[in-house]
């Protein structure tokens, strides 16, 4: 493989790395007063990202052409897909954070650099065709969300969560590494092409294993039931703009890699991982609408909300159809605009210190005092309930539709089933808002870019989402379409 | 000759200061010995032909890892006495580990050799260069097939450190930096006074 040609694919990463080190360097040398001006600039370099990406998912890009490093790297248009999206929910975390650490004096000049890496982190897991350059990648995005998670230093529970997030983190990486290291000893190699020709045919007990212990630490990584218990303790107590980058971006780049690894690596042997997934999916959906029951901090609930749209996404991957994983970043798409509404919509409520209003109770009765905000968060709530007119419900009906036109009808039909269960605590929330007493407490300003940002992530779950339907439907069956070419 | 001779030399010392670095009553005493294990287990590392990983330990173990070591013997209070209470009686306890252990290795090695694990081939594309000692090998192929992979790991250990600064580093207020440059500046009128006191009174700053 030629080297210039392998650099020119790689274009977005070089950038992203680089601009991050000029941009740590300004941060050294100019201090916090740059730190808008870093944030503005990061979100400048992801838009550019952004429209570099764009040409090869538009155009399907897939085969040996987009093979970078001896293929170890792959830009096709999968990865693209996913990091559009990863992009779109970075510029997210950049837009939204400065007013918010500002409040704390706590804004600093290595947010956006740290957001910036882990862009970069989840960009090379995504485009991943290696377990090397899988590790490689998610340890990147790992080590700046830890810090990330901390980064409220003067809050003790910004403090917590970072260090749970990184105990459990670490425990995951080694579990994951323990998976590749077997995987690598039972079939000689790291690439993930190899792996698949190695294990055609019968799968040695020591591979399974590997794909066990792989899937388990990807689990934790997307917060699949059984490895979610760290997501609410960690989403409630990072600060709220990293919480939403948590709950967007290293979900898409963590479900692409899951799927790179399930359908490219072990592609061969779909029934050995089919039912973990299946299992991971069920129970997923169930604790995350039953956990989310009692919970009376919308952050939490949120937390849940996620684990509960994780199980449905991974319908979409048992089935393992191209139609299954085509349906699976829909769903990622619509998810990543509810989660980045919801959450911009939980910055937006502040009392009239500005301080965060976060419980339940708190957002009694506003749709009186403010109508356009709980209209939005309504929106947002439905949405992710799966409720028809609105846009959440496409995602969730064209993964039921793939895994029963795979032959998975009762999975599909649990599914169906524990979405009504929560239905129950999205719509609770509604019902607060717009039939209980106004409580009152809900009184600050947000700036217009939060207000710019709600109304994007509005208008893109509203019924006018339909619109969007066969563009995006066919810009993800291309991509799905990569990941089925070795079958 | 002389090579089973330095393996039962290297082999002989790693034990016996391995046993020491557990016996020692200084915790220091135990570092030192701890030292002298590692650099016994790079001269066989040498012997087997693995230098790369024998200047590996000497580096990472000996020149990071067992100074670690010693600055937290040395910084932290720990009551070592204390923590070695209690020998006698969680004794059964080790026992039993040591032994499930070795059951798992006599398992392993039995399982291996009696050819039950079929490993996979190894693609050949990390093969060593012909010839070539192993560093170099290794050196070849981190900086050609492995370049970008090389490149991003560096990027994740300057994330560790930029981490470790935000989360640690903090401004002091209030805090008197030598300004080297203020001090060249300084003339010396502006720094002494010539006072001339009346007789029988101090003198007025």
């Amino acid at each position: 493989m030629d080297f210039a040609a392998s650099l020119k694919l790689i274009a977005p990463e070089l950038l992203m790395s680089v601009s991050g080190l000029v941009l740590l360097l300004v941060s050294a040398w100019v201090g916090d007063k740059a730190s808008r001006a870093i944030s503005v600039a990061a979100a400048v370099v992801l838009g550019a990202c952004f429209f570099l990406v764009a040409p090869a998912v538009c155009s399907g890009a897939s085969g040996p052409d987009t093979l970078a490093f001896g293929g170890q790297f792959s830009a096709d248009a999968f990865a693209g897909l996913a990091k559009l999206m990863i992009f779109a929910a970075g510029g997210a975390a950049l837009v939204i954070a400065p007013a918010f650490f500002e409040r704390f004096n706590a804004m600093r000049a290595e947010y956006p650099v740290l957001i910036l890496f882990a862009v970069l982190g989840m960009s090379i897991m995504v485009s991943a065709r290696d377990l090397i350059t899988l590790y490689i990648g998610l340890e990147l995005n790992s080590l700046a969300a830890y810090v990330l998670a901390a980064f409220l230093r003067t809050d003790d529970r910004s403090a917590e969560a970072g260090l749970k997030y990184f105990v459990l983190g670490a425990l995951a990486s080694g579990i994951l590494l323990f998976g590749m290291s077997l995987t690598y000893g039972f079939t000689g190699t790291t690439s993930f092409e190899g792996i698949r020709v190695a294990l055609n045919g019968e799968m040695a007990m020591g591979a399974l294993f590997g794909l066990i212990f792989m899937l388990a630490g990807l689990a934790f990584k997307i917060s699949a039931v059984p490895f979610h218990m760290w997501t609410p303790d960690v989403y409630e107590g990072a600060p709220t703009p990293v919480t939403a980058f948590f709950a967007s971006a290293p979900k898409v780049a963590a479900l692409a890699l899951t799927m790179r690894v399930t359908l490219e690596a072990f592609g061969a042997q779909d029934d050995a991982w089919r039912q973990i997934v299946i299992f991971a999916a069920i129970a997923s959906i169930v604790i995350g609408a039953l956990g989310a029951i009692g919970q009376s901090n919308l952050k939490r609930l949120l937390a849940y909300s996620s684990i509960n749209n994780v199980g449905f996404i991974l319908i979409g991957l048992a089935a393992g159809t191209p139609a299954g994983a085509s349906a699976m970043l829909v769903y990622l798409a619509i998810y990543v605009a509810m989660t980045v509404g919801g959450f911009v919509a939980v910055l937006m409520l502040k009392d009239e210190n500005g301080n965060s209003v976060e419980a339940i109770a708190d957002i009694a009765g506003l749709s009186r005092t403010r109508p356009a905000l709980a209209f939005c968060l309504m929106l947002v709530m439905f949405s992710l309930a799966g409720i028809p007119p609105l846009f959440g419900f496409w995602g969730k009906f064209v993964v039921f539709q793939a895994a029963v036109n795979a032959g998975f009808v009762a999975l599909a039909a649990i599914g169906i089933a524990a979405s009504v269960i929560g239905a129950f605590y999205y719509i609770k929330v509604v019902k607060v808002m717009y039939f209980d007493e106004p409580a009152d407490v809900v009184k600050g300003e947000s700036d217009w870019a939060h207000w710019a940002l709600l109304a994007i992530s509005a208008l893109a779950i509203s019924p006018l989402g339909y619109l969007l339907t066969p563009w995006l439907g066919n810009l993800a069956d291309k991509a799905a379409a990569v990941l089925f070419l070795g079958v | 000759m002389i090579q089973v001779l330095a393996f039962y030399l290297f082999a002989a010392l790693t034990i016996a200061s391995a046993t020491l670095v557990i016996m020692a009553r200084n915790p220091v005493h135990s570092v030192l010995w701890l030292i002298v294990a590692f650099f016994n287990a790079a001269g066989l590392m040498v012997l087997v032909g693995a230098e790369f990983i024998a200047m590996l330990l000497v580096i990472v173990y000996v020149g990071a890892v067992a100074v670690l070591f010693l600055f937290v013997v040395m910084m932290l209070d720990i009551d070592f006495a204390e923590l070695r209470a209690g020998f006698v009686k969680n004794f059964p306890l080790g026992m039993l580990i040591a032994v499930v252990l070795a059951a798992e290795l006599v398992l392993g090695i039995g399982a291996y050799r009696a050819g039950s694990l079929e490993l996979g081939t190894p693609d050949g594309s990390a093969a060593p260069l012909l010839g070539k000692s192993n560093i170099e090998s290794i050196g070849a192929l981190l900086y050609t097939k492995y370049l970008f992979l090389f490149e991003s790991a560096g990027i994740i250990l300057l994330v560790a450190m930029i981490g470790a600064i935000v989360l640690t580093h903090r401004e002091r207020k209030g805090t008197r930096p030598q300004i080297i440059s203020k001090q060249v500046r300084r003339r010396p009128e502006d720094a002494t006074v010539n006072v001339k006191p009346e007789v029988g009174q101090g003198v007025q700053l």
